[in-house]
């Protein structure tokens, strides 16, 4: 951001279309990372799927599967229009298509994921935001020392916690193991996404927390907010009406940044639970090394992180008319 | 400060020294599986009957070294790219960030699994993935700091008499990053820690019947209800750790407030 004032003026219109061409480029970028780190590494992917001393005629039918025949560069072309048309190949596992495990299994995490971020943005920003109105008070120092603990401590170190807690030693009110059989809706098995949900609320609520207090600290500092308080407005009005619309400006980021670091830890997290889900998935297709299924989880993954950013980008820019109609 | 020093002291010298006092030799059986502590293992036995304090001491210097080496290794990767990217003040600087923008995209685990995927779970190719993985968090913070300093008058008389770039960047710009760059380094040896510890746990690390704690949470959870320290004593230890750097972290950020708040997340 420093840099930008050098630039000269761009309507936000053009500035969103230089993000969104980047932002194709990035995309572009992150299939050929996942495409090197799995496909065109040095030797055979079908030898390294099946082993050193598999049968020459198996390996030759796996690499007439994956399409291995082909030069290098041929194949990356293939499997990127296969993507571009939701084709991702067939799982090597069970044979199905990948696109409809993904369908499934995404399903639960989407699910998981948005309870998470619905439960964690609003209980972040109260905590955030009673935390600055106390600033270094005994409330704020405790929530401090919660954040500093939480923000420490690693999703699987939280979820085991939590299993310890709820579903073995000291307790067993709550499922250790995720259950949601395949081809029933998630929605009948509630119990099994409480647990799973608050290992990725404890995990991401320590940050937009803290994001929260210290923009609440900056903007009940600010020279309007002072104004309005000289002005005599009621300090229950000062904080509503100007402080919080503008300290929850930079939060929007911070909940890119809540939900794209979310969807990474899923896979820690679905893997300790059981959770039928993405992360799961990616888990499973990594020990069985089903490669197409590895790459289309990779993809998805990166690319809900360039999309989820520029739609926080463009709110960013809608809410703030500094930035809407200069620089930016 | 103190705190954390100490908490990070004791894990270290458990890593360092554990396989020395350890009673048994990791892989020994000892007593029936799921054994609650006696006189014979003090933190009682794992699901195949072998000693979890043994296992404990023994379990720590893989998590050690590989977090401390992906976290050296990160740190010079991102100094680099940040030093060149803030101070070229050029294309090469939206290339860069273009660049790392691509690295951040994957969740960091997710990094490490794809590159794990196909190449096998090699502790050296983890230890390097995870650096790749934090170099661009890094790099982002001192390029921001770069930028700030690169416009101050001492850097451009610099400039002027002529002082090559490669000592502009090392004697002038360098030092004026150490304390920005100590606290990302503790940050970044807490997520070190929770990714290396995470990958064992998923069962792409250091493999069976080596002892980890990471791996050591996933092999005794099962057995939770019978005897619950096989997980609970390597937890406790990761635990300590991670927050024993984070709170070193956080006691340098403080004491110099002018480098203001540090996001943990990104």
């Amino acid at each position: 951001m420093e840099r930008e004032q050098n630039w000269s003026p761009v309507q936000g219109g053009a500035w969103l279309l230089r993000r969104a061409l980047l932002g194709v480029a990035t995309l572009l970028m992150i299939s050929v990372v996942v495409f090197l780190g799995t496909q065109a590494l040095p030797g055979d992917p079908a030898i390294a799927i099946l082993g050193r001393d598999a049968a020459p005629d198996r390996v030759e039918l796996l690499r007439q599967q994956l399409g291995l025949n082909v030069p290098v560069i041929q194949q990356y072309f293939n499997w990127l229009s296969g993507i571009l048309h939701g084709d991702f190949g067939r799982s090597l596992a069970s044979r199905r298509a990948v696109s409809g495990l993904l369908a499934t299994r995404g399903l639960n995490s989407l699910l998981l994921v948005g309870l998470s971020a619905a439960i964690c943005i609003p209980v972040s920003l109260a905590l955030g935001g009673w935390s600055a109105m106390r600033r270094d008070k005994p409330a704020d120092l405790s929530v401090w020392v919660l954040t500093t603990v939480l923000t420490a401590l690693p999703e699987f170190i939280v979820g085991m916690v939590l299993v310890i807690l709820f579903a073995t030693t000291v307790t067993r009110l709550l499922p250790a193991v995720s259950m949601i059989p395949e081809g029933e809706s998630p929605f009948y098995y509630a119990s099994a996404f409480i647990l799973p949900a608050l290992t990725l609320v404890l995990a991401t609520l320590p940050y937009l927390t803290r994001l929260f207090r210290g923009s609440m600290i900056e903007v009940l500092q600010a020279d309007y907010v002072e104004m309005a308080r000289l002005k005599g407005v009621m300090e229950r009005r000062v904080v509503l009406r100007h402080a919080v619309p503008n300290a929850l400006i930079p939060t929007v980021q911070g909940s890119a940044l809540v939900l794209t670091y979310m969807a990474g830890g899923i896979v820690v997290v679905e893997y300790l639970f059981r959770f039928p889900g993405l992360g799961s998935a990616l888990t499973d297709a990594i020990a069985n090394r089903d490669l197409p299924v590895i790459q289309a989880i990779a993809v998805i993954q990166a690319a809900l992180y360039v999309v989820v950013n520029l739609l926080a980008d463009y709110l960013t820019i809608r809410l703030t008319p500094r930035l809407r109609t200069s620089h930016g | 400060m103190a705190v954390g020093t100490a908490m990070v002291a004791l894990v270290i010298g458990v890593a360092v020294l554990g396989p020395m006092l350890a009673p048994h030799t990791p892989t020994q059986f000892v007593q029936r599986p799921y054994a609650l502590p006696s006189a014979k293992a003090l933190l009682g036995t794992d699901g195949l009957g072998r000693d979890v304090l043994s296992r404990v001491l023994n379990g720590g210097f893989s998590v050690l070294w590989m977090s401390l080496a992906a976290t050296a290794i990160g740190a010079a990767l991102g100094t680099t790219i940040g030093l060149v990217a803030g101070y070229s003040r050029s294309i090469i600087d939206d290339v860069l960030m273009w660049l790392t923008d691509v690295v951040l995209a994957f969740p960091q685990v997710v990094l490490v699994l794809l590159f794990v995927s196909m190449l096998g779970p090699q502790l050296w190719l983890i230890v390097l993935v995870v650096s790749i993985s934090h170099a661009p968090r890094v790099a982002r913070m001192v390029r921001g700091v770069t930028i700030e300093i690169v416009n101050q008058p001492f850097i451009e008389a610099a400039e002027t008499i002529g002082v090559p770039t490669r000592d502009i960047l090392l004697r002038e710009l360098l030092p004026n990053l150490v304390t920005p760059l100590m606290v990302e380094i503790g940050l970044r040896m807490t997520w070190s820690i929770g990714i290396v510890a995470g990958i064992s746990f998923l069962g792409f690390g250091i493999q069976p019947p080596a002892s980890d704690w990471g791996l050591m949470i996933s092999e005794n959870r099962d057995g939770l209800i019978l005897q619950p320290f096989g997980v609970l004593a390597p937890l406790a230890m990761i635990a300590v750790f991670t927050i024993g750097t984070n709170l070193l972290a956080e006691a340098i950020s403080r004491s110099a407030s002018n480098i203001g708040d540090v996001s943990p997340n990104t």
